[in-house]
């Protein structure tokens, strides 16, 4: 029988990891132990049998794959509450992965500036912790990470490690704190003073809600790293995840196929994009 | 290849004949309309039709099929479900041809899409030149599809009291040798074709102010132009326009259970860019809010980015969406209107 590009392969979870309120970190393995072959910044379609799909990035990097793959998922939709109620074991349908990621080559030698904020840390952890992995190879990393509460905090004990680590400058801020919180308070943009940066010698990358990047974007720009070397992961609709459906067009780009990885150069004339 | 002739009352059987062996598709009667849609009868084909309500793509991309099915008892297993039987399209326009030709790129691209193109490599195509405009909606002479020398297995054209049939592919020449007993065109069939073309040409009148070819150009600097605000406001978000266009094809995915939840099916069906929800993700946010802003994505897939893409113009100039249009939003007047005002400036 010919193949469908839209039939997924069977995956099962082998571990559900409560993270925040709305957020679980759930790990999926192939029956067959074969690795998923993702890049950094890549997504899956995931399937709920029944239920429907929806495009999900991958958390993990490939350097610590060991066979399986990390989705972190915001209990949100159709597809994503009924994940939410599924248990190690469960049965899943995978397509993917697919889209173009994080062109990490270009990154190496580099000083690496990442900024997520919220959710936008699970696309971005991919490519973090493979630079942490062969550290080596890069320049400075920064990272600062902005959240809404501390209870939305995603990845703590992982955040503790890059803070304690003295080849990573950690930078984290919540936009409202709680009575246990004694760090920065104030949106991500308020990191930015913090860091000093050699400009053409930097990557930077972000990932976060709508409304984030055009004032990240700014701090960004405003330290004078070139249009070219900012990376942005976008978020949207998608049906197919092949660049046929049309649902995630950015204008004439499809983000599931040229994306979700764009530079700033590449979509700042695009007003739809942002 | 040769060019043949195929005697009118030759049609009937040669329709039932096909019918024995494919699912065979023509345009038939539908109120004062038509539609295209399978032939029971070889009496339903109306060859003399003026334009079909949906094109007959409705043959290849089907407003809804099943995809893939799951089954979900201990777990659930996945296999394909590729729904293609033998087909003969039978009167296609040359419009539709031009768009076939555009979703055979869109389908065919990066990753091969196997239920369209299983279904595409068992159809055979049967077109028929149009000798008259369908309607003052029409502005195929100005997209340059209102003839087609490729794309077809067989073409016909109407020369009085039969069919001229260039055969475009071995397929198209097999399938005339096996069910119609056409004759090969004498000097004198030749000559009426000639004259048949001739009176053709001038009863089509170009209906868009500039060359098409300049249309991806022309729109490059238009996307801020005032008329998208004025067609968001007229527009109803019903999505008419993309339903009845033969080169749109978006289309949503959507998993049903069934009943006794021991199987699902995946289903593929027709979406519409217009509708307000297309682009919302499962947090609210919908990046193409605006009504004014899908009506302008439409336009400019129709007329800048699908040409970028698949190096062919989204638009055919059949004039289905501006008939389809409640509020008389009109492709070629938009066209028209920001080609008067980039030439004023």
């Amino acid at each position: 029988m010919t193949d469908s590009i839209y039939a997924p392969r069977m995956a099962r979870l082998a571990d559900v990891r409560p993270m925040t309120e709305l957020e679980k970190l759930f790990v999926v393995e192939f029956p067959d132990g074969g690795s998923l072959g993702h890049q950094p910044g890549q997504f899956v379609m995931l399937s709920i049998p029944g239920v429907g799909e929806a495009p999900i990035s991958v958390s993990s990097s490939p350097s610590r794959s060991n066979g399986h793959f990390e989705l972190c998922v915001r209990r949100m939709g159709d597809v994503t509450g009924a994940l939410h109620r599924m248990k190690p074991g469960d049965v899943v349908g995978i397509r993917g992965p697919f889209g173009h990621g994080f062109p990490i080559e270009q990154m190496r030698g580099r000083d690496l500036l990442f900024a997520p904020g919220g959710l936008g840390l699970a696309p971005l952890r991919s490519l973090i912790n493979q630079v942490l992995d062969e550290r080596g190879s890069f320049g400075r990393v920064i990272i600062l990470y902005g959240a809404k509460r501390p209870a939305e905090l995603l990845f703590r004990d992982e955040l503790e490690q890059w803070a304690a680590r003295d080849d990573v400058e950690f930078h984290v801020t919540v936009d409202r704190g709680d009575e246990t919180w004694t760090g920065n308070i104030g949106v991500i943009t308020t990191l930015f003073p913090k860091i000093t940066v050699d400009p053409r010698n930097t990557v930077a990358v972000t990932c976060g809600p709508p409304i984030m990047y055009r004032f990240v974007l700014m701090e960004m720009l405003g330290k004078g790293i070139p249009e070219t070397q900012i990376y942005l992961s976008l978020e949207r609709r998608m049906k197919c995840g092949v660049g046929k459906c049309g649902h995630c067009q950015i204008n004439n780009l499809y983000c599931c196929k040229e994306g979700p990885v764009f530079t700033y150069a590449q979509i700042k004339n695009i007003p739809e994009a942002l | 290849m040769r060019l043949r002739v195929l005697p009118k009352e030759q049609v009937p059987d040669m329709v039932r004949a096909l019918m024995a062996d494919y699912r065979v598709w023509g345009p038939k009667a539908k109120g004062p309309q038509f539609a295209f849609e399978p032939l029971y009868d070889p009496a339903e084909m109306r060859l003399d039709y003026n334009i079909s309500i949906l094109s007959p793509k409705v043959a290849l991309q089907p407003p809804q099929e099943r995809i893939a099915v799951f089954h979900l008892d201990g777990g659930f297993s996945v296999e394909p479900v590729l729904e293609v039987e033998p087909t003969v399209i039978f009167g296609m326009h040359t419009c539709d041809l031009h768009a076939l030709e555009l979703l055979d790129r869109a389908f065919s691209a990066d990753f091969p899409d196997a239920h369209y193109l299983e279904r595409r490599k068992q159809t055979l195509i049967i077109s028929i030149e149009c000798l008259q405009p369908c309607d003052e909606h029409s502005f195929c002479k100005s997209m340059g599809t209102w003839t087609a020398d490729e794309g077809y297995d067989l073409h016909l054209t109407d020369i009085g009291d039969a069919y001229t049939v260039h055969v475009g592919t071995e397929a198209g020449e097999a399938l005339l040798a096996k069910y119609a007993q056409a004759r090969p065109a004498a000097d004198a069939d030749v000559r009426r074709l000639n004259e048949v073309m001739s009176a053709k040409w001038p009863r089509f009148q170009h209906r868009l102010n500039f060359d098409a070819a300049e249309l991806p150009s022309l729109l490059a600097t238009a996307y801020d132009h005032p008329i998208w605000a004025e067609l968001g406001d007229r527009c109803l978000s019903c999505g008419s326009c993309t339903n009845v266009c033969p080169t749109c094809y978006c289309f949503n995915v959507i998993d049903s259970p069934d009943l006794s939840l021991k199987e699902a099916v995946r289903l593929r069906r027709w979406d519409s860019c217009q509708l307000d929800e297309f682009a919302r993700v499962a947090s609210g946010e919908n990046f193409r809010e605006a009504r004014a802003a899908r009506q302008r994505h439409r336009m400019f897939r129709k007329g800048k980015w699908l040409y970028e893409r698949f190096g062919k113009l989204g638009c055919v100039g059949c004039g289905r969406c501006i008939r389809a249009c409640l509020t008389h939003i009109n492709i070629v007047d938009t066209f028209n209107a920001i080609h008067a005002s980039q030439h004023r400036r």
